[in-house]
């Protein structure tokens, strides 16, 4: 298969970027799409350019590592799946394609497609977390949880924090990241001594760094790898309301 | 959670406007005597028409400064956009909001205050007495022009709630996923129905369903 790119190049945080037009040839139809930037970079260094600059870790869509925004869109168009596992197959032959990244101000353009996702960082920082007595790990069956609890507390935790939520997002939020972060810490016993300071602090240092508001559009779930509902985001408003109501109270 | 509290109020008022202006099909009795009712409220209908000029107030300062920040998040936009989920209406809340407010300042000029239309002057009382309210909808949607504004503004209104009317549960946190795909179709249904209701006012006016209880 051939295809055309057309890739954001930056060469650093300050200079501003623009699109490059590359094309890629003889591309297994099993290609993964990291894989056809690897052959288009490989490429490249034969012909001293500069190599594509782009995240990737696991390649088995569990680290979140990879983030880019394929034909307009976070993860590109084979959802649910982080861009590690979109293959080639899913493009039509001589198609043309526009590689972007993660765009939305939290995350700046280190290079090229690298962005810099520390505001995640900040965020969970912040409150998600549990305090626990470090050493040997305690008995497993010691807190009994109901499963239904312990099966939305997984879905929850099966976000992998890559932060497509708030690339796709119209307003640029990561509520359905927070709401994620929040959702499996408190729907658990572990998770209840802080969980009113937790959603609090997050929510507080979420918009501290500059991300967008929810207004529902619910574009989020429809792009996440994890396949975290966006009822999560109704979960974490519900939290968030409990938790100013017994502040306020002095709870 | 500001914009969803005041979303409910407007879209209460939206729904009981829209019982009332409906009595316009039962007959001049019924809407006269309805608008005479509110008149006489005195100073209660102002005490509520201060409220729901403020709730409109506020519904509009908390979501531009909503759409500012939203704004500020992404400074650079994308140069190719798709979207997978948000609809068209979700995603042009304010666009459609601020028309709705052009369409809202336009309509309390039209029929509340009473200045654009000369003719309104000369409409007599009815026969017990009271402001011809009948005659003057009638006589204001005869008019294709004036009909069309409010059709379109209208329009505008059913795509504003076609999204608010369930997006409000979300931010109040009463959604979960059983229920999303629910409400989001329950809010669209409820959204073209208000829409069909008040159209069905100019429609059937123009059709020449509904004529002037009075000549002026």
């Amino acid at each position: 298969m051939n295809f055309k790119l057309k890739i954001w190049r930056q060469p650093n945080a300050k200079t501003r970027g623009k699109l490059a037009d590359y094309e890629a040839r003889d591309i297994s139809p099993n290609t993964s799409f990291l894989e056809m930037l690897d052959i288009l970079n490989e490429n490249l260094l034969a012909r001293g350019e500069e190599p594509i600059a782009f995240d990737s870790d696991c390649r088995e869509g569990i680290c979140g590592t990879c983030s880019l925004t394929i034909d307009g869109e976070a993860h590109g168009p084979d959802h649910p799946g982080a861009v590690c596992e979109l293959y080639m197959r899913k493009f039509r032959d001589g198609a043309t394609i526009t590689v972007e990244p993660f765009r939305v101000r939290p995350f700046p353009i280190i290079k090229d497609l690298v962005i810099d996702r520390r505001a995640l960082d900040r965020i969970v920082q912040a409150g998600g977390f549990i305090s626990a007595r470090a050493g040997s790990a305690p008995e497993a069956n010691s807190i009994p949880i109901p499963k239904h609890d312990a099966d939305l507390a997984m879905e929850a935790a099966a976000c992998i924090g890559c932060g497509a939520c708030a690339a796709a997002c119209p307003n640029g939020s990561a509520m359905l990241f927070a709401a994620a972060k929040i959702s499996h810490l408190s729907l658990l016993p572990q998770g209840n001594p802080e969980r009113v300071r937790r959603v609090l602090k997050m929510v507080h240092v979420m918009d501290a760094e500059g991300f967008g508001n929810c207004t529902n559009t619910y574009e989020c779930e429809a792009v996440c790898p994890a396949e975290i509902s966006a009822s999560f985001i109704a979960k974490l408003n519900r939290e968030h309301a409990r938790a100013a109501i017994q502040r306020g109270a002095g709870e | 959670m500001i914009v969803a509290v005041t979303g409910i109020i407007l879209i209460l008022f939206v729904v009981g406007h829209l019982l009332g202006n409906l009595q316009i099909f039962i007959g001049p009795d019924w809407i006269n005597g309805y608008s005479q009712h509110l008149h006489d409220l005195g100073p209660l209908l102002w005490l509520i028409r201060i409220f729901l000029l403020l709730t409109v107030a506020i519904h509009i300062y908390v979501t531009i400064q909503l759409a500012i920040e939203n704004r500020r998040a992404r400074p650079e936009p994308y140069i190719d956009r798709q979207y997978v989920k948000a609809t068209f209406a979700s995603r042009h809340m304010l666009m459609s909001g601020l028309i709705v407010v052009a369409f809202i300042i336009y309509h309390l000029a039209h029929f509340t205050v009473r200045i654009t239309d000369p003719r309104f002057a000369l409409l007599k009382l009815d026969p017990l007495h009271r402001y011809d309210v009948y005659s003057m909808m009638v006589y204001g949607f005869q008019c294709y022009l004036v009909s069309g504004f409010y059709v379109l503004g209208l329009f505008l209104l059913a795509l504003h709630l076609s999204h608010g009317s369930s997006s409000f549960f979300q931010s109040l946190g009463l959604n979960d996923k059983k229920l999303a795909p629910r409400l989001a179709l329950g809010g669209r249904i409820f959204a073209w129905l208000l829409f069909a209701g008040y159209t069905s006012i100019p429609v059937a006016v123009l059709l020449g369903l509904v004529k002037p209880a009075q000549q002026l």
